[in-house]
């Protein structure tokens, strides 16, 4: 398999991810994390994050290299995210791309984030061999950062965003629902710990702009602070009256309600769009539960669910390779030197600034 | 040939030779959009035969501050050159003239001034710093003269480097002159939400 060897750095929230990809083949994906300086904090701190990220940067590169058995002078090109995300977390990367670039006289292209987590789908490596990504679909995209459902009809040329959430990102929902639970950071494995006992239909939560009277507007938007605050005063209204607050049952009624609505909208945006192919991604997707609930109702929906591999759909240098790596196959030159890091980037803006 | 990058203040890139002549510099003293121009500033200085990247480790705003540092990083690894971290103070000291100590002062932002006490060179034609770099109050009373600019010279910096690097000394750790932590806190308890 051949195909442009590309250089990744993804920096948009709390991981320093270095990826190198030849085409489609994934030759590494380093990744340093900085959430354990965060969680004292119960949500990451970007002033600390960007701080781990020029600390993290040029030890992950010379890892990635040394992992894929490439040098530098090798690449064909370098790759960085240039948004969403955090603004003084992408200017890490954005400064330490562009300095690589300029040094080795090499083309540098600047991409969008959320594009990228779709095409963690198309890389293979030896454990995995998938078959290729079929246009159109939707992809539910939760994290930390964001909760967003496109409408992908191709990768490197028309993505659509059809709805993102309106306040909270569902992990933030998760952190936020922990620390109130009294569990710890990052709140996504806690609670699905605190839920293992639980039952997810004790406690009826409010699903998010899921109204008919929402529909129009909100259709395919996701809110989750309302039901955060629902979770707290539930929790506080049992403490009031003496009870003691039945932690598993609480934690897998709030993790229920994410979960459905993040499912409920994304089917529908599949049968509203006549495409029965459903791509997850983002950081949440390691929650089991989140993943049953999706294949099964997809399954009884006539969609077909992708999932890349967990190591792909957290935040990661690879799939900002590959998005770069595609962009290079069809035939699109390198962006201009003068962009920026731009934490609002909208999904349309797949490749920033081109010539 | 010693390339140095500063992005404490404005945005700033030179190429100095061995012998401290500088041979090409970039820059803009726009104390903001530093991750848009850095890249265009460096391809306009950018030669063969680079041996030695400078890094102006600061003090200066934080965000700003990264991405010449990032960028200095990222260019030395991709020539194979060591990095040589100079606080970015060193060369505006070395620009001015002044006879005694003197402060220099950049804005540290919310109020609040850098400051750094030189006095002369040392023997290796090094700025002689006198006392360590602080945060004052802006407004505050200083006991040397002030020489405060929202500029800086790369090729200066360059210079500073190459004196280091001639005597063997290192003038900076390899992280950044944050002079200040991160400031967040911890959480309390969970606000209450009913009434
Ligand atoms: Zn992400």
């Amino acid at each position: 398999m051949t195909g442009p060897l590309v250089l990744g750095i993804e920096t948009s929230c709390d991981e320093t991810g270095i990826g190198i990809v030849r085409g489609r083949q994934l030759l590494s994906n380093t990744i340093a994390s900085s959430m354990d300086e965060h969680a004292r904090y119960g949500g990451v701190v970007p002033e600390v994050a960007a701080r781990a990220h020029l600390e993290a940067l040029q030890p992950s590169i010379e890892r990635a290299l040394t992992e894929a058995g490439v040098t530098l002078d090798d690449l064909d090109a370098v790759a960085v995210t240039s948004g969403p995300g955090l603004a003084g977390a992408l200017m890490v990367g954005v400064g330490a791309a562009k300095g690589l670039a300029v040094s080795l006289g090499k083309p540098l292209y600047a991409v969008n984030h959320l594009v990228g987590h779709i095409a963690a789908d198309i890389l293979t490596s030896d454990d995995r061999a998938t078959a290729p990504l079929e246009y159109p679909t939707i992809a539910l995209l939760v994290s930390g950062g964001h909760t967003s459902l496109l409408h992908v009809r191709d990768l490197t040329t028309d993505v659509e965003l059809l709805g993102e959430t309106v306040d909270d990102a569902a992990g933030e929902a998760f952190d936020k629902v922990a620390r109130l639970l009294g569990l710890p950071y990052p709140g996504g494995p806690q609670i699905d710990i605190a839920s293992a006992d639980g039952d997810p239909r004790a406690i009826r939560f409010p699903r998010g702009l899921s109204k008919a009277s929402d529909m129009a507007k909100h259709r395919y938007d996701f809110s989750f602070s309302g039901l955060k605050t629902a979770v707290a005063r539930w929790v506080e209204r049992a403490e009031a009256a003496g009870e003691q607050v039945p932690v598993a049952d609480v934690a897998a009624s709030f993790r229920e309600a994410v979960i459905d609505v993040l499912v409920t909208k994304a089917l529908a945006a599949c049968e509203d769009r006549g495409v029965p192919r459903l791509l997850l991604g983002g950081g949440v997707i390691a929650n089991r539960r989140l993943r049953e609930v999706a294949l099964e109702r997809a399954a009884a929906a006539g969609v077909a669910v992708r999932i890349p591999p967990l190591s792909l759909c957290t935040d990661n240098g690879a799939m900002i390779a590959g998005l770069a790596a595609e962009l290079i196959a069809n035939g699109r030159g390198p962006s201009t030197l003068g962009f920026g890091a731009d934490s609002t980037l909208p999904v349309t803006e797949i490749q920033v600034s081109p010539a | 040939m010693i390339l140095a990058v500063d992005t404490s203040l404005g945005t700033t890139v030179a190429v100095v030779d061995a012998d401290g002549r500088t041979l090409a510099e970039a820059s803009t003293p726009d104390p903001l959009g530093h991750a848009e121009v850095i890249g265009d500033l460096l391809a306009q200085v950018v030669r063969p035969g680079i041996t030695h990247v400078v890094a102006g480790m600061g003090p200066g705003p934080f965000t700003g501050l990264r991405i010449g540092i990032a960028a200095a990083r990222a260019f030395a690894l991709g020539r194979g050159a060591p990095l040589i971290p100079i606080p970015s103070h060193f060369a505006i000291a070395l620009d001015a003239s002044a006879d005694g100590p003197f402060a220099v002062v950049t804005d540290a932002r919310r109020r609040e001034i850098a400051v750094s006490v030189f006095d002369g060179v040392d023997a290796d034609g090094i700025p002689a710093l006198v006392r360590p770099t602080r945060l004052e109050k802006r407004g505050v009373e200083l006991d040397e003269p002030v020489h405060e600019t929202t500029e800086l010279s790369a090729a200066a910096l360059a210079r500073v480097g190459a004196r280091a690097i001639a005597a063997g000394r290192v003038l900076a750790d390899a992280e950044p002159l944050y002079l200040r932590s991160p400031d967040v806190v911890q959480p309390g308890a969970p606000k209450r939400v009913s009434s």
